[in-house]
């Protein structure tokens, strides 16, 4: 292992945890570490090879820590509701740790709806583990067998003496360390008492008192407060700049380091008048795309001939044996993610030990992107994110950790920045903008001959059909792009979907067949099949429609999530359209916390709207043209349709993660329900900007 | 110059040009009103001035002499959350939550002058509070509840 570092030494547990129980899980079966009781072994487990851990305190007290951060899905609710379930232990019993990279295990991520999936059950087996351990140590303690011993509310209880021993008396001045990969025996879902059913954001009150301190409300002493020099647009170089009178400010320090240039004042505004008084002048790159040849640009500007695809059969060939052939080119703009706080970070150096505390979807990501930057071993670096405004995928990188901690080190005092919603807007990253070829062919009877998909630029997930093909190429060929690209909630499954489900329907069109028959028709996977079918059943699919009404539904499966879509469009005669109503079904195996999971889905559709209708970044000669939420239009109140959410809990499979496969319906939904009501078929995402048909 | 905000009187020394949502935050360290656009245009900044709901971003310090200023903090009185507050806690509306001071009390401020609004009507006076998180019907639906609430 590259940098092998100790994390679970019994100092640092000791020093983490004072003592009691703490059961860790270890992603690699690692003998070696099983069992290991600290007073008689060396317990070191690699830092790289545990996923999360549990400690039960001598107060009774669980603390859970997992490299997970809350960004709003409230997995923070829904991890404790898994331990307490395991631990037959009060909800409130359970504190959460979370992305603290001194205090919690390694984690790549919050992304790709992994955590339910992964850390969930990592959590569960741990905590399972953890109930075990407890059951032994009361056994133990009573001089009896576990055999008459079960677990509730905390204590442990002896089924004829009725004694009960709480948690924290079991762990009083214990130091044990059990390790666990896998084969714990866990609750089933059906047996789930906590888990499974709908708890509340455990700490709303902190955000309904505006308490809780987001990262741009934090403040420490000493702490500074800065701005950067941003260029007047892309790939602009500095020719010449005059710091003088910025200098010369009271109280504010200049800092430059090469084209780095930032200010720290000791408040805010001061800082921001610092930075208007630096006179820089820069050589601007006019020839750059703009959003009008976009695609075009996409198309003739490939980085490589083939990226990622898949083959089957022999495309031409079918599509010659076709009785109806469709082609269409889709187009998706570059969206931003417009997450509600803005990337902030507040840096403070001591002791050559970093700390900083930011709004990232990857805490140990943005330690390695400071060691890198500052030469500092990881080690000298703690990364710390409390929960966050938000992120959607857009919140990978460290930009405002590393402006921080440069300003920071200049200063010798903690600094603070906060980015301006058009830095938000101009200095993070997009969803990939991507232009997406599909031909196909189909017989009469519904039976698809051929299917042929390119996607240059906007990415592979979601890209794969998931409908019976015998002959069938998909590809994703990258391109250059002008903005800077990246992360988006589903990824690029959201623009992929929408070309997949806006081609199903046309081919279903193409041949007179009901567009939901044609996908029961060449579907195989059982658990889509029922979600269309439910999604169906709920909006009332074969009920009829009022003149001018158009019905549209699309569906996927995507990270564990099994989704459908049905819609209903008003077009007016003069080509308004109007979103009356959205009904999904959504099912990801057995639910953890049914109303916070009919919020994700709910918010998915919604924010699924503004990239379906009308959300798109207009840029030109590397400037952002609508870098402001007075331009760049986001949903509001009034832009939400009555909306159904159907979901299926199914308590046989495993849970999976829910905050991405929600958004990716609504779009091509609408699109066919618009096609249906007047006849025409939208291929560009956003659909309807103005909210009409041209 | 004095700024009532929750009912004390706060000397500030700041330009009077400077926004409120600035003074709030970085000199009265009232953290809970909250920036989002710098604009006026997503509302997570609201406060309540003479209990009007204003966007404290693109209010000038200078313009609020003798005006009561009331933020989030200052909408739970002796431990005991405002029924708006309550009703959020109920429905459970939020994700991230950093939108939730601005449409408290924007919301606050709608069933002050309506006690008892249509959907529509929540829609309309709400329209200028963003909810990225897509929770809108959640807060739509607790808006319901502390409107029937506080009857």
């Amino acid at each position: 292992m590259e940098n092998p570092s100790f994390i679970l030494t019994r100092r640092k547990f000791l020093k983490l945890t004072g003592g009691g129980l703490v059961v860790a899980f270890v992603l690699k079966d690692l003998l070696s570490f099983a069992d290991e009781t600290l007073p008689s072994g060396p317990a070191a487990i690699p830092t790289g090879e545990v996923g999360a851990w549990i400690h039960i305190g001598e107060d009774g007290l669980i603390s859970v820590y997992t490299g997970k951060v809350e960004f709003g899905q409230n997995i923070r609710t829904s991890l404790s509701q898994i331990v307490a379930e395991e631990l037959k232990a009060p909800l409130s019993s359970i504190k959460m740790v979370m992305g603290d990279t001194d205090l919690v295990p390694y984690d790549a991520g919050t992304f790709g709806s992994r955590t339910t999936p992964q850390m969930g059950t990592q959590l569960r087996k741990a905590a399972a583990t953890a109930r075990q351990a407890l059951i032994e140590m009361a056994a133990k303690s009573w001089n009896t067998t576990t055999a008459c011993l079960s677990v509730e509310n905390g204590m442990v209880v002896h089924c004829e003496t009725h004694q009960t021993i709480g948690y924290g008396a079991l762990t009083k001045g214990q130091q044990i360390l059990r390790t666990i990969s896998d084969n714990v025996p866990v609750i089933p879902a059906k047996d789930w008492k906590v888990a499974g059913k709908t708890a509340p954001k455990v700490d709303g009150r902190s955000f309904i008192t505006g308490k809780h301190a987001y990262v741009s409300d934090m403040k420490v002493p000493d702490m500074l407060y800065g701005k950067v020099l941003r260029a007047p647009s892309y790939n602009a170089k500095l020719v010449a700049v005059d710091l003088a009178k910025a200098k010369g400010m009271s109280g504010v320090t200049v800092v430059r380091d090469e084209d780095f240039i930032g200010v720290v004042a000791p408040d805010v505004v001061t800082a921001g008048k610092a930075l208007q008084l630096i006179d820089a002048q820069w050589q601007e790159e006019k020839d750059q795309p703009a959003t009008a040849d976009i695609f075009d640009y996409l198309v003739k500007n490939t980085t490589r001939e083939e990226g990622a695809g898949d083959k089957n059969g022999d495309v031409e060939a079918g599509l010659a044996g076709a009785d109806f052939r469709h082609s269409q080119t889709y187009h998706v703009n570059y969206i931003a993610h417009v997450p509600l706080e803005t990337r902030a970070a507040l840096a403070g150096w001591s002791d050559g030990k970093l700390t900083v505390w930011t709004g990232t979807q990857r805490p140990f990501g943005v330690q390695e992107e400071l060691a890198r930057v500052f030469k500092l071993n990881k080690e000298k670096i703690r990364v710390i994110v409390p929960d966050t405004g938000s992120g959607y995928g857009g919140k990978h990188s460290g930009e405002a950790a590393i402006e921080a901690a440069r300003l920071a080190k200049a200063a010798g005092k903690p600094v603070k920045i906060v980015w301006t919603r058009e830095e938000e807007f101009t200095w993070a990253y997009f969803r990939p903008a991507g232009v997406i070829e599909v031909a196909a062919g189909v017989k009469k009877d519904g039976t698809i001959t051929s299917w042929k998909f390119t996607n240059y630029n906007s990415g592979s997930p979601g890209m794969d059909t998931q409908y019976k093909t015998v002959n069938k190429q998909v590809t994703h060929i990258p391109s250059k792009t002008p903005l800077r690209q990246g992360s988006y909630r589903a990824l690029a499954a959201t623009g992929n979907v929408f070309a997949r489900e806006s081609h199903m329907t046309d081919l279903a069109r193409g041949i007179k067949m009901d567009s939901l028959a044609f996908r029961l028709k060449n579907l195989e996977d059982d658990r889509f099949k029922a979600v269309l079918q439910a999604a169906a059943r709920a909006f009332g699919w074969d009920k009829p429609k009022a003149p001018g009404h158009g019905y549209g539904i699309a569906g996927a499966f995507e990270k564990g999530g099994h989704i459908a879509t049905c819609a209903e469009v008003l077009v007016n005669e003069d080509k308004e359209v109007k979103i009356l109503r959205i009904t999904q079904a959504f099912e990801c195996g057995a639910i953890v916390n049914p109303h916070h999971l009919e919020n994700q889905i709910m918010g998915a559709i919604i924010q699924g709207l503004g990239g379906a209708l009308f959300e798109k970044i207009d840029f030109a000669a590397g400037k952002i043209l609508n870098a402001s939420l007075a331009a760049y239009r986001v949903p509001r109140f009034g832009d939400v349709p009555k909306i159904e959410v159907v979901l299926i809990d199914r308590k046989d499979l495993p849970s999976a993660g829910a905050g991405e496969a929600g958004i990716v319906g609504v779009a091509p939904a609408v699109r066919n329900a618009i096609l249906d009501a007047s006849g025409t078929g939208i291929a560009t995402l956003p659909m309807i900007p103005n909210g009409t048909l041209r | 110059m004095v700024l009532s905000v929750n009912g004390i009187k706060h000397e500030v020394s700041a330009d009077p040009n400077v926004a409120l949502l600035t003074v709030l935050r970085n000199d009265l360290d009232l953290t809970g009103s909250k920036y989002g656009c710098g604009v006026g245009a997503c509302g997570a900044c609201t406060v309540l001035i003479n209990g009007n709901p204003t966007r404290s971003c693109i209010t000038r310090i200078d313009s609020l002499a003798g005006k009561e200023i009331t933020t989030i903090e200052g909408l739970e009185k002796n431990g005991r959350l405002h029924p708006v507050q309550e009703a959020f806690l109920t429905i459970d509306a939020f994700q991230c939550s950093y939108c939730a001071p601005g449409m408290i009390l924007s919301a606050a401020a709608l069933l002050n002058t309506n006690p008892s609004p249509s959907e529509d009507a929540i829609a309309k006076a709400m329209n200028g509070n963003v909810c990225r998180c897509g929770t809108y019907p959640y807060i739509v639906k607790a808006i319901k509840l502390a409107s029937k609430s506080s009857k």
